[in-house]
Formats: structure tokens, sequence, C-alpha cells
């Protein structure tokens, strides 16, 4: 296949700024500013000049053809393609920012629980509306970068084909970034439907359809350009996560504006429907936003870093297939003992036990894909970082399936147990691996021979584990103590502890929750350090040469 | 088996297909029904749309994040009911557009805390919730208070509702305003006309300022209504088995 199917930013191809992309950002920008013109209410006029001024900053760099780079500074020799990198080191700086931001709004909110005058009586600083835009921050701004970046690179280096649409990757970028800044700002300013993980409101919804759309398109469009006949596991995954979240996307977000120039809009859906429709989406964010997406890194990035192919492929067919299948039946178990109807919940539960099935599969391929090179557990901390990651995978998708049997969900449900849960699977799995792919990713984005140092990596797993262990220890305690005081009966047969006692008691919980995600976020900044030093192209003194892994140019482990 | 999967691996459009065909499922299969199903809301008595204010008073709850640390939502477990009360029917959320059950309770669930607290309680609580809990941990909303409640836009709010499926009348929707002005300021006209409309609402001057009506007056009153509809005194649960 050549190089002639693709346009846009083609080396060696004249560009003539893409007259397409720049008449949609002229309608686009034309629109915000009508928008802004007409809004009804102050936030609406906010996000209409900010559409606007997007458009015309999109507008400047086509015609400036800033995007126009070649292939980017590591063009990989012999296999006749110039693979599309900017976008990816791009992807790559996006998601260690956001990754940043959403963290110390994390920790900034669990300080708030602990000292509740650090929400300064202002109505933009409660945490009730920063604890969106920490979710949002880390799940969609870092999470989602982190997805674009490694599914642009896994694409592209197992089709053996250039990102396919020109410049549509930096649309997909750009939008999805601006989608991001319109949600967190609109957060702060009281801008919410109020549905968890999807609180953004009908225009932010309907923009990031149309991104999530191009991006669709991007994916598949490279699928078809490949040079390789099978379409590689990873691939697989990203597909599934990519067609998921536009089906649950846009059915949860369902909505009719009150006005077209207002943010307000009234669900379509309400009570019962609406509750398992918003937890059918919730579940499946963390279906296949954060795990499907997430296991397409494991399946591409391990055996890269190992240098062993995947541990079986006839393990891969079934994991995928039986993860996508069963995840989806799972939402109920968010509603148990609620009015959602038992029949409901009792299939969620059902299905989220059997979810344990596969998931553990997935665990014992990536861990697998090891045997024969566990000796690198010993050498190389990124390698340490992506076992830590799969091992908390197993561990979160074992304790979910238990928190979902409706007699222990009683007790831990509402609770700090289930923040406990998450979050184990989140600074566990998703921070730990798509930390490990960054590790992986940045040296080959910039073409520098290794990390600028490994030493630093190690510092960072142990600082970023010790937090994850005080977070989720402080969670388990202080959830089934809260849930045992909830239902605690005195000798006279009346409930024991007012509502408030349980408030007073976790104090002390939730100082060490802060505590370890204050760890976590340091050990993140050392990262920033280290993936900004290599960048520049720094080494580090400390390693000797021979200790250190060099990153292969290999084709993927298929 | 490899053989026979090679057909998604080979053919980008039938793995998405065959992807999207395998996601379907589960949602259908757990979430359609819930729509024609008859015995998914309870027949009860009472349940009625929101008045104008308390819809406006609900905006603000969903506007401040409330529902991240309060759920709405009490199970039929022993200790709950005897906590908060009766436990949640579907029926009383069925106009909830979107629902507020929460998923967490880092301050007491609310779906029964209407007429539980006197308005004043309720207003300073909100003000400064440690002036009457020293131990909470929630945060005050000061500016409710001084904030003047929008609502210029009740009417297409109400029409939009109406859209959806909750029955709000043409006369609810032409006497809104007026509705609303009256249900935060007892010496108006037009107070007892909120109570015919809409029975159990309460009827006050919540925030104690009576020249303007305020964000606290509606969030107040929205707190106040919140698991009052439904007599459960009458109430059979046996009529109503799922």
């Amino acid at each position: 296949m050549t190089e002639t199917q693709t346009s846009g930013g083609e080396p060696g191809r004249p560009s003539h700024g893409n007259p397409l992309l720049i008449t949609f950002l002229a309608a686009g920008g034309l629109m915000g500013l009508f928008l802004a013109a007409k809004a009804k209410d102050g936030a609406m006029e906010f996000h209409g000049y900010l559409f606007m001024i997007a458009a015309l900053i999109g507008i400047f760099a086509l015609v400036s053809k800033i995007f126009d780079e070649p292939g980017g500074a590591l063009v990989e020799r012999g296999e006749g393609v110039t693979y599309m990198d900017g976008v990816i080191r791009a992807g790559v700086i996006a998601s260690m920012f956001w990754g940043i931001v959403g963290l110390l709004a994390g920790d900034f909110i669990a300080w708030q629980l602990v000292f509740p005058s650090l929400n300064f009586d202002l109505p933009w600083t409660t945490f009730g509306r920063l604890r969106p835009l920490h979710t949002s921050a880390v799940i969609f701004a870092f999470g989602g970068n982190v997805l674009i970046a490694t599914s642009f690179h896994v694409v592209q280096r197992t089709c053996k084909a250039r990102l396919a649409g020109g410049h549509a990757g930096w649309f997909v970028f750009w939008g999805y970034n601006l989608f991001i800044v319109i949600a967190a700002s609109g957060y702060v300013l009281g801008v919410t439907q109020s549905k968890e993980y999807a609180e953004p409101e009908w225009y932010a919804d309907l923009w990031l359809t149309l991104v999530w759309v191009v991006y669709l398109l991007v994916f598949l469009g490279t699928l078809w350009k490949r040079t390789e006949p099978h379409i590689y596991v990873a691939n697989w995954f990203y597909l599934a996560f990519i067609v998921t979240v536009a089906m649950l996307h846009i059915v949860n977000n369902l909505a009719l504006p009150i006005s077209f120039f207002g943010t307000k809009s009234v669900q379509a859906f309400s009570g019962v429907q609406d509750a398992l429709t918003q937890w059918w989406y919730g579940h499946n964010a963390v279906g296949f936003f954060l795990t499907a997406g997430f296991l397409a890194i494991m399946y591409y990035y391990v055996p890269k870093r190992a240098e062993r192919p995947v541990y079986s492929y006839r393990l891969s067919i079934v994991h995928f297939w039986s993860l996508i299948f069963l995840y989806i039946w799972a939402g109920p178990h968010h509603l148990h003992w609620t009015a959602l109807p038992d029949w409901a919940q009792t299939l969620g539960m059902v299905f989220s036990i059997m979810l344990w099935m596969p998931s553990w599969g997935g665990m014992i391929n990536g861990l697998m894909t090891l045997s024969g090179a566990w000796d690198k557990l010993r050498t190389d901390p990124v390698i340490r970082m992506f076992v830590l990651a799969i091992a908390f995978y197993g561990m979160s998708t074992f304790e979910g399936p238990v928190m979902s049997i409706k007699a222990v969900n009683s007790l831990s449900h509402y609770t700090d147990w289930t923040i406990g849960h998450v979050h184990s699977g989140a600074l566990g799995w998703v921070g730990m691996i798509s930390f490990a792919a960054l590790y992986y990713l940045t040296p080959v984005m910039w073409g520098r021979r290794e990390l600028y140092s490994l030493k630093l990596v190690n510092w960072h797993f142990w600082i970023a584990t010790i937090g994850i262990l005080l977070y989720i220890t402080a969670m388990w305690v202080s959830g089934i103590m809260e849930g045992l005081m909830w239902r605690a009966y005195d000798a006279q047969g009346f409930l024991e502890y007012s509502f408030i006692e349980t408030v007073e008691v976790k104090h002390p919980f939730n100082i060490i929750r802060a505590v370890g995600g204050l760890l976590y976020l340091m050990g993140a900044l050392v990262m920033a350090y280290n993936l900004w030093r290599t960048v520049r192209g720094d080494q580090a003194e400390e390693t000797a040469p021979a200790a250190r892994p060099a990153v292969t140019q290999a084709a993927p482990a298929e | 088996m490899g053989l026979k999967h090679e057909v998604f691996e080979k053919h980008s459009l039938v793995l998405t297909v065959g992807i999207l065909v395998t996601v379907a499922i589960g949602g259908l299969v757990e979430i359609a029904p819930l729509f024609y199903l008859e015995s998914t809301i309870e027949k009860v008595k009472g349940v009625r749309p929101y008045s104008p204010l308390e819809l406006k008073g609900r905006d603000i709850y969903i506007r401040e994040g409330c529902y991240n640390c309060h759920s709405q939502m009490v199970r039929p477990l022993r200790d709950e009911v005897e906590r908060y009360g009766p436990y949640s029917l579907a029926a009383e959320s069925m106009y909830d557009h979107p629902f507020q059950w929460g998923s967490k309770r880092t301050g007491p669930d609310l779906a029964r805390v209407g007429g539980r607290y006197s308005n004043e309680w309720q207003v300073a609580h909100l003000i400064d919730p440690q002036s009457v809990v020293p131990e909470s941990i929630m945060p005050g909303y000061p500016h409710l208070q001084r904030y003047r409640l929008k609502f210029d836009d009740i009417e297409e709010e109400l029409r939009t509702h109406q859209a959806l499926g909750v029955p709000y009348t043409e006369e609810m929707i032409e006497n809104a305003r007026q509705d609303l002005m009256a249900q935060s300021d007892p010496d108006r006209d037009g107070a007892f006309d909120v109570e015919e409309r809409y029975p159990k609402a309460v009827v006050a001057d919540f925030d104690g300022n009576p020249a303007v009506v305020s964000e606290m007056d509606a969030l107040v009153a929205y707190l106040q209504m919140l698991g009052t509809l439904v007599d459960f005194t009458v109430y059979d649960a046996s009529e109503n088995l799922r």
C-alpha cells in the first residue's frame, strides 16, 4: 500500500491548508459567536466565545500549516511508511498535564472532607462542583488522552499504515480537549446534568458525539489501509471501546434543552428507567473506557516492553468476546435494594459474578506474557509498573463481583468501601498502566534511546504504590466501619448511632486517604519531570548502560 | 476456532458490527422492558409533578451537586426504614428528569427529609452547616440567600417537562410564574391556588425575606416536599409485589 491514499499533512506533498476543515471551523466559529450573542445565561455566553476562539485558533493553525509536519522525528526504516506521530506526542503531553490536574483536584476534595473550611463558602469551590471536575479530569481528560494517543500509536504500528484522514487525527485531539475544557469550566460554573460521569450538558455532549464519530472513522480508516493481513488484538479492544462508548454516550445523554441558547436541559428518561440507563452507562464507562481501552494498552505495550509475544492467542479471543458481552449486563449492581425491580437487580448480580472469569482470563494473559522474561521485573521498573497494574486489575475485578452480591452490597453501598474499590482500579490499574505506557512511549516518540532516569521511575513506582495502599486500606476500614455503624442496634433495640457520629469517626481515615492521594500525586510529578528531561534528550548518570533495556523497533508481538 | 475467528480479524466492518451486536444485547434485555412492564412503577396515590418553585429548587440541588454526597433512596432494610422512614417507591421519582437516587452517603439520605426540620433550621444549616451540626463536613452555601432566583424561563421549563411526559396541564404552565412567587410568600394572592394545583406543597416565606424570591426559597421548598407526597398510612405494599 502506498502513501497516495492519505491526504493533508502528507510528507512530500504540497498542502493547501485543508479548505474543507477551514470552512467547517469557520462555520463552527460563527455558530459559537451566535450562541454567545443570544445566550440566556453566562455559562452559555462563555462557552459560545470559547467555541469561537477555538475555531479561530484552528483556522490560524491550518492556514499557517503548523500541523503539516513530516512523519515525525522517528521514521521507522524499512517499512515504507511514514507515521503520523505529532498528534501522539501532543497526546502524551496532554495526558501528563490532565493527569496532574485531575489528581490535584482529587486530593484537594479529599482534604475538603477533612477540613470543610476548604470549601471557602464560595459557589465555585464546593465539593459538589469540584468532585465532577476531579472524576472527569482523571477519567476523560487523563484517561481519554492516554487512550487517544496510544490508540493512534498502536493502530499505525500494528497496521503498518499512516493514520487515515490527514488532519482528522488532529481534529480528534483538539476537539476532544476542547470538550474537556467546556465540561470542566461548566462544572465550576454549575453547569451539570447530574448524571455521574456524564455531567456535561447537551451542547457539550453533541460536540463530543461529533468528535467521537471522527475518531471512529480515523481509527477504522487506518484499519482499512493496513498492510498487515490481520487486525491485531489490541485494536479489537480499542474498537470495542470506541464503538461502545459511542452507544452509551448517545443513549444516556438523550435530553431536551429548555432553550437552544441556554445550558439547561431536561433528561429524556425519568426515575427508575433513567437510573438504570445511567448505571448501564456508568458501569460500562468503567467497562469500556477504563477496562477495554486500557486492556488494549496491555495487549500492545506489555509484549513490546517485555519483548515477548502475547501468552495465548486463543485466550485473547475468549477474553475479548466474553468480556464485552458480559460487562454490559452488570450495570444494575449499582442499584441493589433500590426501587429497581428485583429481576433486573438479580440479572445484574449474576452477570457481575460471571464477569470475574473473563477479567481474570485477561489478567492471566497479561501476566503470563512475561513468562521467560520474569527477570525484567528486577531490572526494568517500567515492566514492574505494568505488572503492578495488572495485579491491581486482578484484585479490583475480584473485589467488584464480591461487592455485587446483594448481601455484601447492603453493607458496602453508599459507603467509602465503594470509593476504595474504585480507586484500587483507578489508581492501581488505569493509572499505573497508563504511566507505564507513557514511560514506554515517550522515548520512542521523541527518538530517545531510553528514559532520562530509570531510578526516578523506581521512585515513582514506590511512592505511588504506598499512596494507593494508604488510600484503599483507609477506605476499606472507614467504609466497613460506617456500614456497620449505620445498622448497629443497642440492647434496647434502637439504632445505636446517629448519622453524624458515623461522619465524625471517619475523620482519621479521611486524613490517611488524603495523604495517600498526595503521595500518588507526588509520584506523578516525579514522572512529569522525568518525561520532560527525556524529551529534552537528557540522560541521568545513575544507570550503567548495560542495565538499561534498549527500546527496540521490532514489529508488534503478534 | 482460530480459523473462524479470521473473519473478524480480516474485516474491520464485520468486527465493528460483531462488537455492536454483542454489546447491545445486555442493555436491550435489561432496560427496554422497564419502559413497558406495568409492574415497574407501583400504582400509588399522591405523586404529582413538582410545583414551579420546587422544580427551580431541584435545579439548584442539581447545580450544586448535592447528589455527590446525598442519596434519595431509602432501601427496604430494617435500619434504613427506622432511620429515614418508609422505603422509597419507584413511583416517587417517576417525574424526576433526571433521577436523583445518588450513589454515596457522605451525608444522610434525603428521600424523606421533607417536614423533618423547620424552614429556619434548613436555612441556617445551608448558610453555615457547622452552626447547627458542629461535626458536619458539609460546605456552606451562604450565596443561596443572596442570589435572586432566575425564573424567566419557568414556562419553557415546564413545557419541556410536559413534552417528555410529565403531566403539567396548560393551566399549570399559564400560572407557573404566579404560582412560583405565591409559594414563597403566603401573603400573596394565589397562595391557595398553589396548594390546589400542587397538593401538599409547602407555602412559606422560607428564607425570611418576603421582598425577594431567592435561590434559598426554592431549594428549601424542594427539600421540604421530599418524600411527603405518598401517604404511607394507607399504602398497601402487597398490591405492588414485583
